[in-house]
């Protein structure tokens, strides 16, 4: 890839997101909260696109490094009168102290990645569908224990009164940010050898590449972008129910992931994008907001799902078939 | 409760999650494809089984076979022959899709509140008078699934269509090529886990008879999550992994202490740890064979 292909690769998903961050600051106020989430959502895929598409292995776990860091940087900002209320039972850690709303975000950052380091010491070994199902089972025991113990939580209860900080302007830069990490890794030496892992594992290895420690690398950066858009997501909704996210965000950001393509960063980013926007869409369309569009209540997730099917049916690589973003600059030049 | 009480319900549990393994494991067979949609074939059955109340217990159950049956083959015909040959993240993604879309019309059609269904359930009685419950579903669970499994296996070993599936599943082309009519062979076994998912629905609403539009979910997960665990690569360790995770479940259950009400609140933790503990240590699963590395097509 030569620079100018290189930045014209990342320029086309930062430009992307920009561009729908400055839609959003136009329309309306409840709109503007849809915009939000889209970029949300776009941080989300591409937590999730560093591991899955630069190592071609499945993993269900980053939602869980997403409510680990959405409950870490909740509980760290809930003013400090109502941490009593809010959060009756916690470690005294967590009762007495209070961050600012970057700070919170760093520390959902850095819980996520320590958490997914952890985690995959022993996972990274795996492959294939064991390595699908383990990180599957990592999800089920985080919200098993996120929704029970008391003294990191409000337990079953809604996590509440955390400051709604996340705004248009916030959810663009973090989206942005998340892109930057993600690009900077894929060019890296580091994401280099994990791409050549994914293409022929044997090769890869018998070039010297240690592919779990390459993984293992992948997967912690993944943990803690996945951590910061769980920051993100929680200062955006100001309350966070384990139970409301933990399988509907799974399922739906690897849906997007492969809706958009798996193996490009680009894909990501389409793919988060414009499912968010469709489903805003189909969503206004039921509340009437679009004049001579009415749809039926819960035609939505009908018609979100159909196209995810469609999508994937007709084009199994994806919207972006895997390619990341680039201007026919070669074929114009050519063409002089 | 009693340990040999526990043991029983443990191995009711799981047989009703071995039969759900086999129509997985003989889907995942033949196309190398994880059926997440698997759930929502039950549902169908249960939903036809629920709206066919007053009927003839025959004809309804006939219904729910034609209903489970059609919906198959059109997920076969329309989303699961396209996509053969894809990378798997795809078609898992494909067939989540699928299930959200089988769910959302259910949820659409039918709404949020449950219908009930009333079927067999004559069935649900426990067995004699004793201090030991035995319920007459149980005993149909497990002879039915040892009659699928075993049938199955003997389809797939003893049988010249079985041959055929097999060289179907193993390299299309090749199969094609020596007069296999390979999308035939395939379309039968897809065709028979249909026939397996209607059988699960007529036995598991006579325990849960209420049905609501994420019926058998939670089920699907767990016996997913258990085939990989016992061994995916063939039928009878996909089955006995998928027992073993109901049995376990169970069991874990009824011997976990249990803080408050309802089933103890770290049950799902224990059973994924486990889950996680037996991967490590046999990534191509518990019951594959020794020796016989699993071969890493996904």
């Amino acid at each position: 890839m030569t620079p100018s292909r290189r930045a014209v690769a990342l320029i086309g998903p930062v430009a992307l997101i920009a561009g729908v961050g400055l839609i959003g600051s136009f329309v309306s106020d409840p709109r503007a909260i849809e915009f939000e989430k889209a970029l949300i959502f776009a941080a989300i895929v591409v937590a999730l696109y560093v591991f899955v598409g630069n190592s071609g292995v499945l993993s269900f776990g980053q939602i869980g490094f997403f409510i680990v860091g959405a409950y870490a940087a909740g509980e760290l900002t809930v003013p400090a009168d109502a941490k009593r209320s809010v959060l009756p039972s916690v470690f005294s850690l967590i009762r007495d102290h209070t961050v600012g709303n970057a700070w919170s975000l760093v520390i959902a950052a850095a819980i996520g990645a320590l958490f997914a380091f952890l985690v995959g010491i022993p996972l990274m070994r795996l492959s294939g569908l064991a390595a699908g199902i383990a990180t599957f089972a990592v999800l089920e025991i985080t919200q098993n224990i996120v929704r029970n113990w008391e003294k990191i939580g409000p337990g079953p209860l809604t996590l509440s009164t955390v400051p709604e900080t996340t705004d248009l302007w916030q959810a663009t830069v973090g989206a942005i940010a998340v892109v930057c990490v993600a690009f900077a890794y894929q060019l890296s030496p580091l994401g280099r050898k994990l791409r050549a892992a994914r293409e022929d594992p044997f090769a890869a290895q018998a070039a010297g590449i240690d592919i779990h420690r390459q993984r293992l690398w992948a997967f912690a950066l993944s943990g803690a972008l996945s951590g910061f858009a769980g920051g993100l997501f929680v200062h955006y909704q100001g309350t966070i129910n384990v139970q409301d996210v933990y399988l509907d965000f799974t399922f739906l950001s690897l849906a997007m992931l492969v809706v958009g393509g798996v193996r490009s960063l680009w894909g990501a980013v389409v793919g988060a994008l414009l499912v968010s926007g469709l489903d805003s869409f189909l969503l206004d369309s039921e509340n009437g907001q679009i004049s001579g569009l009415h749809s039926p209540t819960g035609t939505r997730l009908v018609a979100i799902s159909a196209f995810m099917a469609v999508v994937l049916v007709f084009l199994p690589a994806g919207l972006t078939r895997g390619r990341e973003f680039s201007l026919p600059l070669r074929r114009l030049w050519r063409a002089r | 409760m009693s340990t040999l009480q526990t043991l029983i319900d443990a191995t009711a549990l799981g047989s009703i999650y071995a039969l759900m393994a086999v129509g997985i494991g003989l889907v995942f067979g033949v196309l190398r494809l994880v059926n997440f949609a698997y759930g929502q074939l039950i549902m169908a059955g249960a939903y036809t089984l629920a709206l066919t109340n007053g009927y003839n217990p025959a004809l309804s159950i006939l219904l729910c076979f034609a209903v489970v049956l059609g919906l198959t083959m059109t997920m076969e015909v329309v989303a699961f022959r396209p996509l053969r040959g894809t990378s798997p993240a795809t078609m898992l993604a494909a067939t989540f899709a699928i299930s959200f879309l089988l769910q959302s019309i259910a949820l659409l059609k039918f709404g949020a509140l449950g219908k009930s269904v009333g079927t067999l359930t004559g069935l649900n009685r426990p067995i004699g008078h004793g201090s030991l419950i035995v319920r007459w579903i149980w005993i149909v669970a497990i002879v039915v699934a040892v009659a699928a499994l075993a049938g199955l296996l003997l389809l797939l070993n003893r049988t010249s269509l079985g041959l055929q599936m097999r060289a179907a599943a193993a390299d299309f082309r090749t199969a094609s090529l020596l007069g296999v009519r390979a999308n035939r062979v395939i379309s039968l076994a897809v065709l028979l886990s249909g026939v397996l998912a209607a059988t699960v629905s007529v036995i598991l609403t006579v325990e849960q008879p209420y049905v609501t539009s994420d019926y058998a979910l939670q089920d699907t997960i767990i016996v997913l999550v258990g085939v990989v665990v016992g061994g995916i690569d063939s039928l009878g360790s996909a089955t006995l992994g998928g027992f073993a995770l109901g049995f376990a479940t169970s069991f874990l259950a009824a011997k976990l202490p249990v803080f408050g009400l309802g089933d103890p609140k770290y049950l799902y933790s224990a059973v994924f740890a486990l889950v996680v503990i037996v991967l490590l240590l046999r990534p191509g699963g518990l019951f594959a064979r020794r020796g016989q590395r699993a071969v890493e097509r996904v």
